[in-house]
């Protein structure tokens, strides 16, 4: 991007949020300004208008108005409140994922970023993505807390060690724009950043194809430790196992031992790897080692790629610790 | 007691001498003084921090030191001047120094303790400077972990213990003036003819008592786990680092109007002396300040809209967010409207207390830019947040800081600054303070991250007009302390009322006497009742003649 010339004001609009959150800052900035000058002017008048001319001259002896102060309550609340309504609004909207996303995996670490594609390729500090299509990053830490920022979306999201983190969005224009790490994270905090370049889908699909081949995929690296790790010994696919079968089971309902029942997305499915006894299914002993420290993050997304994968396997009809109400 | 010509012949600063008599002082006016040098020294080290930070950010791949210095430069200057400046400097050292004389009394209800209150916060001083000369502290002042608690290779551990420590101070003084304003205010001396500087250090003292002991805990926790790997927040040790948040701002948050409330009570003092007239919605601006103590306690979690918390939480965060907005509005309502039919004059304290209103206006109404979840999306950790934190904390309560400092001054030191400099020092302040810090709201919409040691170059020319701002900044902040030293030997004598004023802090001598009055006063008239005073001088009726300003 080449240095513009000129003092801007605000970044590119380069996301579907873009044009929201400057409305908001367009808004908020009016209702603002319009109490800034009142009050400036008022005191500026008075100031001048109420200058001391003798002395001993005191001023009028006014105490107060109770019209006044209810009037001054109740519009900088009203107008507060449309701040709010409007902020919750794309807020809701930033936090809830349309389902028929695109899924990128990103780790954060002291002091880089890694990104992998859904068919497994990888990038560091770069990210590239089509335009026009919904994107979701999912977002694990290896050490401390950083932020995925990218100001060209107005989208940020902390990237927290133990949680995972999703950020949506959808790019509206070509180019290529900042991403920066925004919560503080050590030494190198202001150089963990690089650059998203916004394609449109031919050009993405041809980058994707273009340098695939050193690729693992993350199914197949999945399936792999699957195996590895001996997950295979007890989640038997046909439910016969002494743990339940994972064929269908992501994005669906699973029934817990405490009659609750819990959505098996990427959170819950680490949560599960890590510390079992956490969630225990309906029906089933809390058998399952933790794995905590013994994978990596990039593992875990290996893993619950895979178990993504089995979503279009059959379902058997016991033993797969999905809730009767079934897939959603 | 007052001499016509020249100081009163005895009073708390000559009744006794030596280095004892200062040390072992349970006198509250020594102690402010003690209070003074101190957080004037901690301001003076957080000062230099900032100036290199500035002259740093020259260049977009930093001008002065490495990242890592940098780091430190920033985080020393938060600890600095927040737990060491900020929180402690109005109320310990005007508090201090006038809440007993505000209400008619000799002393606090607990002079001992307000002396061990100075001593933690040395004691807890001298560890945050242990820690800065040796490694010094790179966590930023929030100290989020597991950033603090595993990974900072910087002393970090006697960093939390001086801030632990130095906790109690706070929650001393809190005591030391809630008690003093329940049980020793002087007959007649009602609630609501209290000024309302003691009403706003009333709330200040209900968030030290209430807050402090969270921070103290919660950084305890942080050096237990640095020390002994215990799993509070570390996740690989099973603990949440979300949970250091929620206990981190459960504090820092009441925290911050530790430090602005104390500021708008200085506000609420000077503007009814120089318009010479009641302030205008005397109630409202008392309750506002216990609103925004008590709502101040349950809008913590807007500082992690992003961290992936509940929807519903951010939502009921954001609206409670927008409550605490009002009373501070009506605050600025309120003294606005005290100048409307006014007697107004440009004395110094008078023109800190306008610019005090024209900043925390814009440092308030930006903070509803930033309670706006959708628009705190962007601007959350950028220069954005950094540009309004300093607009309340700098344009706010160091404003209010040094213009009670002006006000006071008579009264403390018994003498007159010289009004023409401190006028131009008032508005260098200004103008500085404006150009260091608008431009980075500008910064922050653009996208620059807060705490970023180097930059991308399309953000050099902002910058560039930041530092060049904080140069006249600092100018501004130069020539008050030079003058104020000048004039503790050879200003002017100001007499025990120079303004004139109503508050019975001005009804004694200045200096005062340590047991700050002859005999105990007796209240007969409202706050800020000009027109009921014939004993101030002026003209109104009933009012003795005499001669005009050299009462």
């Amino acid at each position: 991007m080449s240095v513009p010339s000129q003092l801007p004001l605000y970044p590119e609009e380069a996301s579907n949020f873009a044009p929201h959150v400057d409305a908001l800052m367009v808004y908020i900035t009016l209702v603002c300004l319009f109490f800034a000058v009142a009050v400036t002017a008022a005191i500026i008048f008075f100031f001048f208008r109420y200058q001391r001319r003798k002395p001993g001259e005191i001023g009028a002896v006014i105490h107060g108005d109770s019209r006044l102060e209810t009037l001054w309550l109740a519009v900088p609340s009203l107008l507060a409140l449309t701040m709010f309504a409007g902020g919750a609004i794309v807020y809701v909207d930033f936090r809830r994922a349309p389902m028929d996303t695109l899924d990128i995996y990103v780790i954060g670490k002291q002091w880089m970023w890694k990104l992998e594609q859904p068919n497994g390729m990888r990038e560091i500090n770069e990210l590239h993505v089509p335009v026009g299509r919904n994107i979701k990053l999912i977002m694990a830490s290896e050490d401390v807390i950083h932020d995925f920022s990218v100001p060209a979306f107005r989208t940020k999201m902390d990237v927290v060690p133990g949680h995972y983190n999703t950020l949506w969005f959808r790019p509206t224009k070509i180019g290529k724009y900042h991403f920066f790490c925004s919560q503080y994270c050590g030494t190198n905090h202001a150089v963990m950043g690089g650059w998203v370049t916004v394609m449109d889908d031919s050009d993405y699909a041809a980058w994707l194809s273009g340098s695939s081949g050193a690729n693992v995929n993350p199914v197949v690296a999945g399936e792999k430790l699957f195996a590895d790790k001996a997950c295979t010994t007890c989640h038997l696919s046909d439910g016969k196992g002494r743990a339940p079968s994972l064929n269908g089971v992501y994005q669906a309902k699973v029934l817990l031992a405490d009659g609750s029942t819990v959505t098996a997305d990427d959170a819950y499915i680490r949560e599960s790897i890590l510390a079992p006894a956490a969630k225990i299914v309906a029906g089933y002993q809390p058998l399952m080692p933790p794995f905590q420290g013994q994978l990596s993050e990039e593992d875990i997304f290996s893993l619950t790629a895979y178990i993504k994968s089995l979503q279009s396997q059959p379902v058997p009809a016991t033993g797969a610790g999905i809730a009767p109400t079934g897939k959603k | 007691m007052a001499v016509e010509n020249g100081l009163p012949r005895e009073h708390y600063l000559n009744a006794t001498y030596g280095i004892r008599s200062w040390l072992l002082t349970t006198d509250h006016k020594r102690i402010a003084m003690l209070y003074l040098a101190s957080v004037t020294f901690f301001f003076f080290i957080g000062g230099t921090f900032a100036s290199m930070i500035r002259i740093h950010l020259l260049t977009p791949n930093g001008y002065l030191v490495s990242p890592e210095t940098y780091n430190k430069l920033f985080t020393m200057h938060g600890v600095a001047m927040i737990f060491f400046f900020l929180i402690p400097s109005i109320p310990a050292v005007l508090g201090n120094f006038l809440i007993p004389l505000m209400i008619g009394a000799k002393d606090l209800a607990f002079p001992k303790i307000n002396l061990l209150s100075w001593y933690i916060y040395v004691v807890g001083g001298c560890f945050v400077l242990y820690s800065f000369s040796t490694g010094g502290l790179d966590t930023g002042w929030t100290f989020y972990t597991p950033l603090s608690s595993v990974y900072s290779n910087s002393a970090v551990t006697p960093a939390v213990i001086g801030i632990f420590i130095n906790g109690f101070s706070s929650i001393l003084t809190g005591l030391n003036f809630i008690v003093t304003i329940h049980t020793m205010r002087a007959p007649g001396m009602t609630w609501f003819r209290l000024p309302l500087f003691v009403w706003a250090h009333y709330a200040t003292s209900i968030i030290f008592i209430l807050g402090t002991p969270v921070i103290a805990i919660t950084l305890l926790l942080v050096g237990l786990e640095r020390m002994f790997h215990l799993g509070f927040f570390n996740p690989a040790l099973g603990g949440d680092p979300i949970l250091f948040q929620h206990l981190f701002w459960f504090y820092s948050h009441p925290a911050v109007y530790i430090m602005i409330l104390p500021a708008m009570g200085v506000i609420s003092e000077i503007i009814p002396t120089f318009a010479r007239k009641p302030i205008f919605g005397y109630s409202f601006i008392a309750g506002s300040s216990i609103a925004i103590a008590v709502i101040g306690f349950f809008v913590w979690a807007h500082h992690m809209f992003l961290t992936g918390e509940s929807v519903y939480a951010a939502l009921t965060f954001s609206l409670l967010s927008y409550l605490v907005a009002i009373p501070s509005a009506v605050k600025v309502f309120n003294w606005t409207s005290t100048l409307y039919k006014g007697s107004i004059s440009f004395d110094t304290p008078m023109l800190y207390a306008l610019g005090f209103i024209g900043l925390f206006l814009i440092g308030g109404l930006t903070g509803l830019f930033l309670a706006c979840l959708g628009l705190d999306i962007h601007i959350h950790d950028t220069y954005f947040v950094v540009a309004h934190f300093h607009y309340i904390m700098v344009g706010g309560a160091v404003m209010g800081y040094v213009g009670g400092l002006h006000y006071w001054w008579p009264k403390i030191t018994g003498r007159l600054y010289p009004e023409f400099l401190a006028r131009i020092a008032a508005v260098t302040l200004f103008i500085g303070f404006n150009l260091t810090f608008f431009p980075q709201f500008i910064l922050g919409y653009m996208g620059m991250p807060r705490r970023y040691s180097s930059y991308p170059p399309e953000f050099q020319a902002l910058n560039v007009m930041s530092t060049a701002g904080a140069s006249i900044l600092a100018l501004g902040y130069l020539l008050p302390m030079v003058y104020l030293i000048w004039s503790m030997r050879y200003g002017q004598v100001a007499g025990r009322n120079p303004w004139p004023a109503t508050g019975l802090e001005w009804q004694t001598d200045s200096p005062p006497l340590t047991e700050n009055f002859d005999v105990t006063p007796e209240v007969t008239w409202e706050a800020y009742d000009f027109a009921n005073r014939p004993d101030l001088g002026l003209d109104v009726p009933g009012a003795p003649v005499h001669a005009h300003g050299d009462d």
